[in-house]
């Protein structure tokens, strides 16, 4: 080993006062260094809600894979879900980030994550799911990254930069992560008759959550040239959908929208019931030990 | 003032900081170091993530400071720079040398992007990954994703050796 790779790696074991690897232990913004301003024009309230609501998102997709960890039949599946939901994560750090730099009132990416209440969380219902299978885990992540590469697609040109950068980078992972579903997709429907009948019984099963992600967005709205039309996306995704189900044997699923709470639900911070237990697993760490460090 | 000379001896030790993933080559080998300049009396080092989640960005603004401080740069700022979002294509020719010698195969082009996305449904590789050991095209793709967020695993058909190889985005 070289001098260099010795002090890389050594450089990773070190014990120093800002240097650790977990929640609460000295992460830098993920924004650091990069023009906070929120353009002329822009609604800041409306941008606030609008990043608070993709970082949701990502936040909870990326804890419902890292509860697949130690699960995965094979190793290989293992490590995609692992860095499928570190993209996410990642994604989720600087939408939060940019969240709490357009409100302005001083809050960071951990404060947003850990000390918010269910009610105010955004994610769609997608989002929260618990997967009862692989079949429903890979036919749930088809639908999910189809239509976030579409969303993101659309925002690498927002009229908010700092959302136009993470969209443009995070749209190069979701294309990798809706081929991966896709294949899954496509390997089950176009496999065994069990395989088959397996992946055909998920895609009943996650449908009437889809119906959310192409709803009128009230925030979307007060956002001209920043967000995206959530109505726009589905041709988009629905061609997605129909090449991978026709490869895969499958028939587009049937099924009615997952029905709303007095007219609400994921995106004005009502959600299904396994959310609380989601939410405490997540945040229990950090709520019980604010500010700790390890 | 940070003289020109100055300005170019802290570009290069900026660009000698091995990556803490990949510690074979440079963070400026691998096109993570964008920008290396002076503001009056402080440097400013502008750097850019892999990937969104690369927990390694942290270590490289770190290294960066801590090998800048010992050659005499006292005010550092590490910066980070999202747009225009990494592509592999940046990795340099040396970069891709470097990694093919330590048995890991370099990216091929990334796809380009220009409106929506076009699905890969098949299995199949679009050109084919040669091995880093043997340079035998016969190889096989195990794993869509490896041990860190940049990299797929291989498998040669011909000399049976495992290998990862840097994903093309």
């Amino acid at each position: 080993m070289t001098e260099d790779e010795f002090a890389a790696y050594q450089s990773l074991s070190e014990e120093t006062e800002d240097h650790r690897w977990a929640f609460g232990t000295g992460f830098t913004d993920p924004l650091e260094g990069i023009d906070a301003s929120v353009p002329d024009g822009v609604d800041a309230a409306a941008l606030t809600a609008y990043c608070l609501a993709l970082g949701d998102d990502a936040l909870i997709y990326s804890h419902r894979l890292q509860q697949w960890m130690t699960r995965m039949p094979e190793l290989e599946e293992e490590t995609a879900l692992a860095n499928i939901a570190l993209d996410l994560l990642g994604q989720a750090r600087m939408l939060l980030a940019r969240a709490g730099q357009a409100e302005g009132r001083g809050r960071r990416e951990d404060d947003l994550a850990f000390f918010r209440d269910e009610h105010e969380f955004r994610s769609v219902r997608l989002a929260e799911h618990t997967d009862a299978d692989f079949a429903q885990l890979a036919g749930r992540l088809l639908v999910f990254s189809a239509w976030r590469l579409a969303l993101f697609g659309r925002l690498a040109a927002s009229a908010d930069p700092v959302l136009a950068a993470i969209a443009a980078k995070g749209a190069n992972e979701l294309a990798y992560h809706r081929d991966y579903a896709a294949q899954w997709v496509i390997r089950l429907g176009d496999g065994t008759p069990l395989s088959h009948d397996k992946m055909a019984a998920a895609l009943g099963v996650i449908w009437p959550l889809a119906d959310e992600l192409f709803r009128a967005d009230p925030v979307a709205a007060r956002l001209p040239g920043v967000a995206a039309d959530p109505a726009e996306l589905r041709a988009e995704v629905d061609a997605v959908l129909d090449a991978v189900l026709g490869a895969a044997t499958l028939d587009r699923p049937q099924g009615a929208p997952l029905a709303r709470v007095a007219g609400k639900a994921g995106r004005d911070g009502v959600h299904t019931e396994p959310f609380g237990y989601l939410l405490a697993e997540l945040q229990s760490v950090a709520r019980a030990h604010p500010d700790a460090t390890w | 003032m940070v003289t020109a000379a100055g300005l170019a001896a802290a570009r290069a030790v900026a660009a000698a900081v091995p990556d803490p993933e990949l510690p074979m080559v440079t963070v400026a080998d691998l096109g993570i170091l964008r920008d290396v300049a002076t503001e009056g009396e402080r440097l400013v080092v502008t750097i850019t993530p892999t990937y969104s989640g690369c927990p390694a960005l942290r270590e490289i603004a770190r290294d960066l400071r801590r090998r800048l401080a010992a050659s005499g740069f006292a005010e550092v700022d590490v910066r980070t720079a999202l747009a225009p979002a990494w592509s592999s294509d940046w990795i340099t020719a040396d970069g891709r040398r470097k990694l093919s010698a330590a048995g890991i195969a370099p990216p091929h082009a990334a796809p380009a992007r220009s409106g929506p996305v076009p699905l890969t449904l098949t299995l199949t590789r679009r050109e084919p990954v040669a091995c880093p050991r043997c340079g035998s095209a016969d190889t096989t793709r195990t794993a869509a994703f490896g041990a860190t967020a940049c990299k797929a695993l291989f498998r040669c058909e011909s000399c049976r050796e495992p290998f990862e190889h840097v994903k093309a985005i």
